[in-house]
């Protein structure tokens, strides 16, 4: 559960989390890369599964090198850039797509060194409300972090399963917003399976942060959202989505509902 | 927060950007190199097997009639003598070491031009590790023969097909290879890139060349080099041989970029000469890049410098001024491959025939005492059959 210490009403993520805390809902973040299959398109998907029930969209500024993601957000990437994306080209699809949920600018470090100093800025008048950068680590850069902290957008980080317990109270109290679980070793990209270790490593860093924790990184159908969700606070999709949005954005909507009665339907259960 | 250790960077670049599953393992490879290297016992055993099995220390040869060419005394550190036939085994070897240390007995690495594909499997075969060695398809094409090598010694080779199939994007797939097995496998990065504590590591490991060099050259010159000079890419032979001499403030240290098929054309690979500051593979450092932070892909007709980054200390060297960064194009090189073998019946390997190529190019620029040393990085056997194509697709 969320505890009311992480609620601050200005900012609209933990809003979003002590909202649903509230209806006892698990939240809903998707992910999609900015350009991908399209611009047209990817703003259609961000409205799309924003009605079908996310919570929270995470918006992939593409890199060239995402040495952190597997195969599909690799091909979305190479896509995306080929059609000309940018940092600021993502910032327009946020401000444009104008959802009442918040947005998360989610990108590698390069991107956002290039767009300059006030990138987050920018970012933030666009109309987004976190930021994630997949190589950033709590500790590498801490003049660079402590900048971004300090700056208008709620700074989400990661935890892994090999992190240990000291360094995820570390990493929870230099985040917000919410902490980024990763559910297991390796790329982003679908799995048949939950890890194993996935209950103990969140057991661990619920005792170690008391921001809302959600879970990502593999997920794919319903059934590990459910049970996911009935550890976490919330879950997030990105590979699986956005096999479905190279199909159609009614596909990819399709999927994001399913997801969504299923996180409902075990919350009522 | 976790400190980060002023040896995490040189200047302001290095680093550690690198995804939060893979901190863990950094942190643990930094505390056992530095407790390996206090380590006696160790040391003795990496000293012994580079003695016994990589062949050290390297020769210092002359080199008369290419002297004569450049109108100074020119001497060759023949890491091309070495076992494997490149400077790449120096690193291999004390990381072989380190991963078995560490219980790890998968090993990950990825390959440019093959020789640290090559460098790994053997040492690899050597302590009965199981090796996966990441190669872009277009490397794999152009160096056929050090993957037949690769896969003799019972290393699986595989092709990467994503972006621009050359080294580039097999280091992103061996760092994706290394998040996915962290806990069983030890990534044996081959140059002076990559999150901390990489550059420093292979720079130490590396460093045996100029440490021989500079007492060689005492030995045999009565004096130091008046310029030190070696081909960088990632910059890991160029920083084998100069980091013994970065203290000696009147030895000149030249680092030679390839320079393609120009500077002014986007085909080249000289990130220090023509890049600005970014982040790949875990390190800030020269990159070349668009303004948007789109990695540009590098060229070099030489497999192994075709890398669009350079290590941080190259990058710190080259703003604190203390090294100078010159480039050489691909035809440069081919002119640089063919003299040297014609004058000292040495066939470098096209990495190297940068260095001496631009060496080649700037008679009159010493006093005829001064001494250059160039460091022979590798020999090139993997390089004739390309060069022998180039070469009678140009008479044909």
């Amino acid at each position: 559960m969320v505890s009311a210490s992480a609620t601050t009403t200005s900012d609209p993520i933990a809003h979003t989390f002590a909202a649903l805390a509230e209806q006892r809902r698990k939240a809903l973040v998707a992910y999609i890369t900015a350009g991908h299959p399209d611009r047209a398109r990817s703003l259609a998907l961000i409205r799309a599964i924003v009605r079908a029930g996310a919570d929270i969209i995470e918006v992939g500024v593409p890199f060239s090198d995402p040495l952190a993601d597997g195969p599909t957000i690799q091909a979305s990437s190479q896509t995306a850039l080929a059609n000309g994306m940018t940092f600021d080209g993502a910032l327009d699809l946020i401000g444009e797509a104008a959802v009442d949920v918040p947005m998360v600018v989610f990108t590698y470090l390069n991107p956002l060194l290039a767009a300059g100093k006030d990138a987050l800025d920018r970012a933030a008048r666009a109309g987004a409300s976190g930021l994630l950068l997949t190589d950033l680590p709590v500790g590498a850069d801490p003049e660079r972090e402590a900048r971004i902290a300090a700056g208008p957008l709620a700074f989400i980080r990661l935890v892994a399963p090999t992190t240990p317990a000291d360094r995820m109270a570390d990493i929870a109290r230099h985040g917000s917003g919410f902490v980024y679980l990763i559910s297991r070793l390796g790329v982003t990209g679908a799995r048949d399976d939950i890890a194993a270790d996935l209950p103990a490593t969140i057991a661990r860093l619920r005792s170690a942060a008391s921001l809302p924790i959600c879970v990502g990184f593999g997920i794919a159908r319903p059934e590990e959202a459910v049970a996911i969700g009935r550890l976490a606070d919330g879950i997030a999709v990105g590979s699986a989505l956005v096999r479905h949005a190279e199909e159609s954005v009614d596909a990819a909507a399709a999927f994001v509902a399913s997801l969504r009665a299923a996180l409902d339907a075990d919350v009522r259960r | 927060m976790t400190i980060v250790e002023r040896q995490d960077r040189f200047g302001v670049f290095g680093g550690r950007y690198v995804p939060e599953t893979l901190v863990p393992a950094l942190d643990q490879l930094a505390e056992e190199y530095d407790r390996a290297m206090a380590d006696s016992g160790f040391r003795a055993e990496l000293n012994s097997l580079l003695c016994t099995y990589v062949g050290r220390p390297s020769s210092l040869s002359d080199a008369p009639r290419f002297s004569e060419l450049v109108g100074a005394p020119v001497y060759l550190k023949r890491e091309d003598l070495n076992h494997t036939g490149a400077h790449k085994i120096n690193n291999t070897v004390g990381q072989a070491m380190l991963a078995r240390r560490m219980g790890k007995r998968r090993i990950i690495a990825e390959t440019g031009a093959g020789q640290h594909g090559v460098a790994t499997a053997t040492v690899c075969a050597r302590f009965g590790l199981e090796c996966v060695v990441y190669m872009g398809e277009e490397d794999m094409r152009r160096q056929a023969l050090n993957v037949f090598r690769m896969k003799l010694m019972g290393a699986e080779v595989r092709p990467v097909t994503s972006g621009t199939r050359t080294l580039k994007d097999a280091t992103s797939e061996a760092i994706r290879d290394w998040v996915t097995n962290v806990t069983d496998s030890h990534y044996i990065i081959g140059s002076v890139v990559g999150p901390a504590p990489y550059p420093r590591i292979v720079r130490d490991l590396q460093s045996v060349i100029g440490t021989e060099a500079r007492a060689q050259m005492l030995e045999r010159a009565g004096r130091l080099p008046a310029t030190v000079v070696a081909c960088v890419g990632g910059g890991s032979n160029a920083m084998g041989i100069f980091h013994a001499f970065v203290p000696d403030r009147e030895v000149e240290l030249v680092g030679v970029e390839a320079a393609g098929e120009g500077l002014e054309t986007e085909r080249h690979s000289a990130s220090l000469s023509r890049g600005t500051p970014g982040v790949l593979h875990g390190s800030l450092s020269y990159l070349l890049q668009d303004e948007h932070g789109q990695v540009h892909p590098a060229h070099s007709i030489s497999a192994g410098l075709d890398y669009p980054g350079v290590g941080p200390e190259h990058s710190h060297l080259k703003d604190s001024g203390r090294a100078t960064y010159v480039s050489v194009t691909d035809a440069q090189a081919l002119d640089g491959f063919q003299t040297l073998s014609r004058l000292e019946g040495i066939i470098p390997a096209l990495e190297t025939a940068h260095a001496v190529a631009w060496v080649a190019s700037r008679r009159g620029r010493w006093a005829e005492d001064a001494p250059v040393l160039i460091c022979v990085s590798g020999r090139g056997d993997k390089d004739v059959t390309q060069v022998s194509e180039i070469l009678a697709a140009a008479d044909a």
